[in-house]
């Protein structure tokens, strides 16, 4: 319980006289640091951050320790076991494992992650403004909605991929993105019609606060535990689509890898020749454990009213 | 019930022969929670006879209903109860589910606060009403139907067979808290536990449903244990009294005793805090400062002690006991008792009253103060649309029919009412800013419907907004400072000047400057409010909407923010447009009041005037509804009783609207009947100041 100040007799007038201290450190770090030390007090969160640090710096640093790349190929090793030359062994044509994993690991933590982060940033954009404005803004984004919903996404991709190849791998992130971000959209947009009729939504209405400021400083704001979930199960997500289409050859395309494109072709041998498969399988469990660790965190620390985050 | 007017003296019918029916001795109730153990009642002991009214009274979280839950046995698990509660001969803790059950509903029941929560909506009223009968009583299906429309009946709902026959979101809520206590007494139970039966009702519901609980206690002959936190009801219903205090007896006493002889500081700024309709305005109320303690750690000594000014050493020391007085039957947990019973100290001696606050503009007379705010025939109405896929209009709601007043520096104007009367949506169009429907507003010489974009926002900032619920109106994810400096920033106040006019705001309503960062659940429910004051005062308004702005506070809370908001009005030359049901508190803070009815204004005029001789018979009728916190008073007041609620605004009835209600119309000759129901009335002067839309208002004595 709050201590009790003074409530009544304080004078007026002493109090503005100058910047009273605590007042400095307002906008800049004081809901960030708040945040931060949330965070920090989640022991599972931080080793997730940890761990997704790690493997990032794994991903991107990992390749340089070793003499191959991702493409060359070693014609005196075809499937040998994990050994002091192929760290995690080779594949069927001679291919380096160790190699081939931290590519594909690069990959896809890039594409699940961008992935995420934009269809929940779209979601969350569009079903707050349908939300909030209601009347015709509302009824035309609910109807681009709907028909996103009803276009089969996995053929649209697989129709599209052809007129992409070659390209960049950022347009397949944009169209793994374009088909996942309708049903959250329609969560926020509900949560958003809550919100707007909340009296601290009204009270910024009332003070000429614009519509979208409130939108950003208000609403997404009070939705950002959904947001934090919703994003961080878009990660595996993201990652699954990227396998399903890369198997079927729309995805990432050969000669690059991803860890979708390796656990497809190792799962076949996972038995018999297991390096083919748990190195990418494992690294993909990993990844996508931490991520969710460090959602739960981020949830606790931006939810001030979630009970861990109360009980210090 | 009776009908019309009906003295509410009522001579206490104990039967002291019987004995207690209920008896709680040394109650406690702890929940362990993950910061330690919450001890929610502590050392409750009381006893009622039959016929006899005991009240709770304390605030949120002092362990009142808590208390009647574990009477009830309707705790959940995690709780640890001890103590003792008979029920007659019989000890009810420590009895199973199966067992309690056969004494709840008939032994004891139980009225809520919230009905609609009480009744399932999938079945008809009727239904489970009879369905309560069955539970306890061999009785056919014809007969507890019938027995319940006999009920509902009893407890004055009109037309009791065919209601029976309707679900329980058809009936309004005074409506169904009636059909709850009809419930309630289904099995003649011995005790009635009634918790908050009043606390979401409007005054003249409030007093319906408390002339019902007396006719079924009448009825019955049973107990009723009554609790809730508004002390004011507490003195015209209830003959004996236990103040609550941080989950335990803080003074137990008759409510005479209590009322007029108070011996806790406790009670006392309790009393002090009360604004009273039958006072004069401008006093500053008593205010209790800071908040009751967290029960979790309870400090040792008086837990009363860090807002006690009687506080001495041994207060912090000693817990003291809840001893009697001088009378043997009123007993006070208080070291210094004694004393103030020598001195025969009143809440104002106890308390440190601030000076009052004379604004120096009050110097100037009315007439010669600007208008800041001019609302002229304003009018709104809602459509109303049934069926899903085609709308069809089915009808108009008339939630403002030509609603007219004037606010002019400086001064208070309460615009009063039941619900559903149009005061929020008065206020709502005020604040949109926009071009209402029909008539005008005029916000400091601005008329409303011309603004460009950018005097609409510049006009912004002379119209503040405190919300009724602190905890509702300040976004949670963010921290004070943002809070407070969110209307700055929307008007382009650059970021130094923004930082010191934050750290101004919040020493203006008494908090410390170092809370910036913090956010709002971090603090009581009295400071989010002054939090929420300092927001509407930050971009220097000349207008301050206060939309009930204290009713979702505790008792002893609401005098300090009231008198802030007095002391601010004053030092800086605010007007406020005040919007309340408490009319105590209207008559305390108002200069003028506006009486709504159905989108009307009925009367209007300077409070001393409405309130001192109110000229239209709604006037009359809320006022006297309104309890007065003087058990010797309440015993001898005549209290218009109005009947039924408030016409659908769908369909309001012609001539005057007030006519299907009005005790002056039944009172008066049929030929003047027939220009009430010919005639709409308009605004006729009363006296200086003062209007009131009535045609009879001169014959308002027959009402
Ligand atoms: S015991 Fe002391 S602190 Fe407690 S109410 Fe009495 S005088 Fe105040
Ligand atoms: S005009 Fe007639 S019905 Fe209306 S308030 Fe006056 S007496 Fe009552």
């Amino acid at each position: 319980m709050a201590i009790p100040t003074d409530p009544l007799l304080v004078a007026a007038s002493e109090a503005g006289e100058d910047v009273p201290p605590g007042v400095e450190e307002l906008e800049v770090g004081g809901r960030g640091r708040l945040v931060l030390r949330r965070f920090l007090r989640r022991r599972l969160a931080v080793v997730g951050l940890v761990v997704l640090v790690v493997l990032f710096a794994f991903a991107f640093v990992g390749p340089f320790l070793s003499p191959w790349d991702h493409t060359s190929k070693d014609f005196a090793a075809f499937l040998e076991p994990p050994s002091s030359r192929h760290w995690f062994g080779t594949t069927q044509i001679g291919q380096d494992v160790y190699a081939q994993t931290l590519r594909g690991l690069q990959k896809s933590l890039v594409i699940g992650l961008l992935t995420a982060f934009v269809s929940t940033g779209i979601a969350a954009v569009v079903g707050a403004c349908a939300g909030y404005f209601g009347g015709w803004p509302d009824r035309v984004l609910m109807w681009v909605v709907d028909l996103l919903l009803v276009l089969p996404a996995f053929l649209v991709i697989a129709v599209l991929s052809p007129t992409f190849r070659g390209r960049s791998w950022l347009l397949f992130v944009v169209l793994l993105a374009g088909f996942s971000w309708m049903i959250t959209a329609r969560v926020v947009r509900g949560l958003a019609l809550g919100l707007r009729e909340r009296e601290f939504v009204q009270a910024a209405r009332f003070m000429g606060v614009p519509s979208m400021v409130i939108v950003f400083r208000h609403l997404l704001p009070n939705m950002a535990s959904i947001l934090i979930i919703d994003a961080t199960l878009n990660v595996g997500g993201a990652i699954l689509a990227e396998t399903g289409l890369s198997y079927f050859g729309f995805g990432v395309q050969p000669p690059d890898v991803s860890l979708g494109t390796l656990i497809a072709n190792g799962t076949r041998s996972a038995l018999t020749f297991p390096w083919l498969f748990l190195f990418s399988g494992g690294l993909l469990v990993l990844t996508v454990l931490a991520v969710s660790f460090v959602g739960d965190g981020l949830r606790d620390a931006l939810d001030p009213n979630a009970a861990a985050a109360r009980a210090r | 019930m009776t009908a019309g007017a009906g003295a509410t003296a009522r001579e206490p019918t104990t039967t002291d022969a019987a004995g207690p029916v209920l008896q709680v001795a040394d109650l406690a109730v702890s929940f362990s929670t993950e910061r330690g153990l919450l001890r929610a009642v502590r050392g409750m002991s009381y006893e009622v006879r039959s016929g006899e009214v005991l009240g709770i009274v304390g605030e949120s979280g002092c362990g009142k209903s808590v208390s009647a839950l574990a009477v009830m046995g309707l705790l959940p698990t995690s709780a640890r109860v001890s103590g003792s509660v008979r029920f007659r001969d019989r000890e009810l803790l420590g009895l199973d589910d199966p067992q309690l059950s056969a004494i709840r509903g008939k032994g004891i029941s139980m009225v809520f606060q919230d009905p609609l929560s009480a009744f399932t909506p999938v079945y008809t009223v009727g239904a489970q009403i009879a369905e309560a009968v069955r539970v306890h009583t061999e009785t056919s299906r014809d007969q507890a139907a019938r027995r319940a429309a006999e009920l509902l009946d009893l407890v004055g709902i009109p037309d009791a067979t065919r209601r029976a026959r309707a679900f329980p979101h058809e009936f309004s809520g005074g409506m169904r808290q009636r059909a709850m206590i009809a419930m309630a007494i289904a099995n003649d139970p011995e005790v009635i536990i009634a918790d908050e039966p009043t606390t979401a009702l409007d005054v003249t519901i409030q007093a319906q449903v408390l002339d019902v609980l007396r006719t079924a206690q009448q009825a019955t002959g049973a107990a009723i244990v009554m609790i809730t936190h508004d002390l004011g009801v507490m003195a015209g219903v209830a003959d004996r009294l236990i103040v609550m205090y941080a989950g335990r007896p803080a003074e137990v006493g008759s409510v005479d005793q209590v009322f007029h002889a108070p011996r806790m500081p406790y009670t006392l700024g309790l009393l002090g805090s009360l604004p009273r309709l039958d006072a004069a305005a401008g006093q500053p109320l008593t205010p209790v400062e800071g908040a009751p303690p967290s029960l979790v750690a309870l400090p040792p000594g008086c837990p009363f002690a860090p807002r006690c000014p009687l506080q001495v050493g041994v207060c912090v020391e000693v817990e003291p006991g809840l001893d009697p007085t001088s009378a043997s039957d009123h007993l006070a947990a208080c070291h210094r008792s004694d004393e103030i019973e020598a001195g025969a100290l009143g809440p104002a001696d106890v308390f440190p009253v601030p000076p009052p606050v004379e604004p120096p503009i009050a110097a100037i007379p009315r007439e010669e103060r600007p208008v800041v705010l001019e609302v002229r025939e304003l009018v709104k109405s809602f459509p109303l649309t049934r069926g899903a896929l085609l709308r069809r209009r089915v009808g108009t709601i008339h939630a403002l029919d030509g609603v007219s007043f004037d606010l002019r520096e400086g001064e208070t104007l309460a615009l009063v009412g039941e619900s559903g009367s149009g005061k929020t949506t008065t206020v709502n169009e005020i604040l949109a800013l926009a071009a209402p429907m029909a008539g005008s507003v005029v916000v400091l010489g601005r008329e409303t419907s011309t603004l460009e974009t950018s005097t609409r926002k510049e006009t912004r900032r002379d119209l503040g907004m405190v919300f009724q619920d602190p905890s509702a109106s300040l976004d949670p994810r963010m921290p004070v400072g943002d809070i407070l400096a969110e209307g700055l920033r929307a008007h382009g106040v650059a970021k130094g000047q923004r930082r010191r006019r934050v750290g101004e705001l919040l020493g203006l309503v008494g908090l410390d400057a170092g809370h910036v960062s913090r956010y709002p659940h971090e603090f009581s429910g009295g400071q989010q409010q002054r939090i929420a004051i300092a927001r509407a005062l930050a971009l220097d308004p000349k207008v301050i909407v206060l939309d009930e702005p204290v009713s979702a506070l505790d008792v002893s809370i609401r005098a300090g923010v009231v008198n802030l908001l007095q002391r601010l009005k004053a030092e800086l030359g605010l007007a406020y447009l005040f919007v309340g049901h408490d009319l105590s508190l209207v008559r305390h803070v108002a200069d003028r009041v506006a009486v709504m009815h159905l989108g009307r204004i009925v009367e209007i005029g300077a409070v001393e005037r409405v309130f001192g001789d109110a000229a239209h018979p709604y006037t009359r009728a809320l006022l006297s509804a309104v309890p007065l916190p003087d058990p010797r008073r309440e015993r001898v007041r005549r209290r218009i009783v109005l009947e039924g609620e408030l016409p659908s605004p769908l369909d309001p009835p012609s001539g005057c609207r007030f006519r299907t209600r009005c005790p002056l119309f039944v009172a008066v000759e049929p030929e003047r009947r027939q220009r009430c129901v010919d005639e709409d009335p308009m605004g006729r002067p009363q006296g200086e100041d003062h209007l009131a839309a009535c045609h009879h208002a001169e014959l308002r004595n027959r009402g």
